[in-house]
């Protein structure tokens, strides 16, 4: 009984701390990032690529603004692009804006958290940390599980 | 004075007018005509360039009449387009079972500097083994993509790299070397499998 109420006013400690920290921010702290998954690369000469789901849960507009890794030296949101003539480009995708109770994809084909200048090989079966910046300062980090090289989406 | 101006100014618009008109079919008709976007590939037969595989054997056009075949351009350092077309195919490949080892497929990179014979065995070692890798000089590239319609672009990147801007679908042929149809960059399996079997059983009917 004494034990259970420990945890219980433990619990009450950490969410008050959580809201308290909070209104510093706004918007960033309703971001879920969900089914990030990426691509096994050949040694650290070309660029990663990263996908994932990231979803605004809260009631104001989120911007994400850049990335961070400690995998590559420059990670980056880029787009690939399909003209009407078939050819396919690649740019950076610039800031991002999810409007409340939207997400955004980042999948195969389309928007996509470029890795560049690897620091160490992306290898199968490991996972890196990605953290996601957004305009208000907040910073949501994901575990990115690496599959792979031929993966076509988050179950492989 | 007046009539002979009036000649004169006549005679002028009618030399512009034809100048106009010349120039006109010059650029929309004649010699100037640009090349018509999404023109139709050549027959695998009407093409000349000479490549070599990843297992370093020399290969051109001709290796690929006789049995139907699926051809893309792409490059090993692209990171997003290249791999998923590349693990789209061997998806549709493993679908297809046996009959995949009936076709080829050839990856061509348009990335001749950095997709090297050696860069390029090992990166089709990573996806279905029916599939392989095709690399040379640049020029052989170039009338590669021409005879393809394809075409590609080196695009300098931020910090001194580049990347390159490729047609991205797949092109598929009949054991004739003329060409079926075009499976559009990540077109659903549901699509695209079909659309291979039509190329298969065109092999099947042109042998009967």
């Amino acid at each position: 009984m004494v034990k259970k109420l420990r945890y219980t006013n433990a619990l009450a400690v950490l969410l008050t701390v959580a809201g308290l920290s909070a209104p510093a921010l706004a918007g960033s702290e309703d971001v879920v990032v969900e089914n990030a998954w990426s691509r096994a690369s050949i040694g650290v000469n070309r660029p990663g690529a990263a996908y994932m789901t990231v979803r605004n849960t809260g009631e104001d507009a989120v911007t994400l603004t850049g990335l961070a890794t400690p995998l590559a030296m420059m990670p980056e949101i880029h787009e690939s692009k399909t003209n009407s003539d078939g050819v396919s480009s690649m740019a950076p995708a610039g800031e991002i804006t999810i409007e409340p109770g939207q997400s955004v994809a980042l999948e195969p084909g389309g928007l996509h958290a470029m890795l560049m200048k690897l620091q160490e090989p992306m290898t199968e079966g490991e996972n890196f940390p990605l953290t996601l910046t957004f305009s208000d300062g907040g910073k949501v980090t994901v575990e990115v599980p690496i599959l792979g090289i031929a993966a076509r989406g988050p179950e492989g | 004075m007046q009539r002979r101006q009036l000649l004169l100014y006549g005679a002028a618009g009618a030399g512009v007018l034809g100048l106009t008109l010349f120039v006109g079919w010059w650029r929309v008709d004649g010699p100037g005509a640009p090349e018509p976007k999404g023109q139709r590939p050549l027959p695998l037969s009407a093409m000349e360039f000479r490549l070599t595989d990843h297992e370093e054997n020399e290969v051109g056009p001709g290796n690929l009449i006789g049995r139907p075949t699926m051809v893309f351009f792409g490059f090993t350092y692209c990171p997003d387009v290249c791999p998923t077309t590349l693990s789209d195919i061997s998806g549709w490949l493993e679908e297809l079972g046996d009959e995949a080892s009936e076709m080829n497929v050839v990856f061509i990179t348009v990335d001749p500097e950095r997709d090297t014979v050696e860069a390029m065995a090992e990166y089709v070692g990573y996806f279905h083994p029916v599939i392989r890798g095709w690399t040379g000089p640049e020029d052989q590239i170039a009338r590669a993509a021409e005879g393809f319609r394809a075409s590609f672009e080196r695009v300098p990147t931020e910090g001194g790299g580049y990347t390159m801007n490729h047609t991205a679908g797949v092109f598929l042929f009949d054991a004739e070397g003329e060409l079926v149809t075009m499976i559009d960059y990540h077109e659903p399996r549901e699509f695209a499998v079909p659309k291979i079997r039509r190329a298969l059983t065109e092999d099947v009917e042109g042998a009967t």
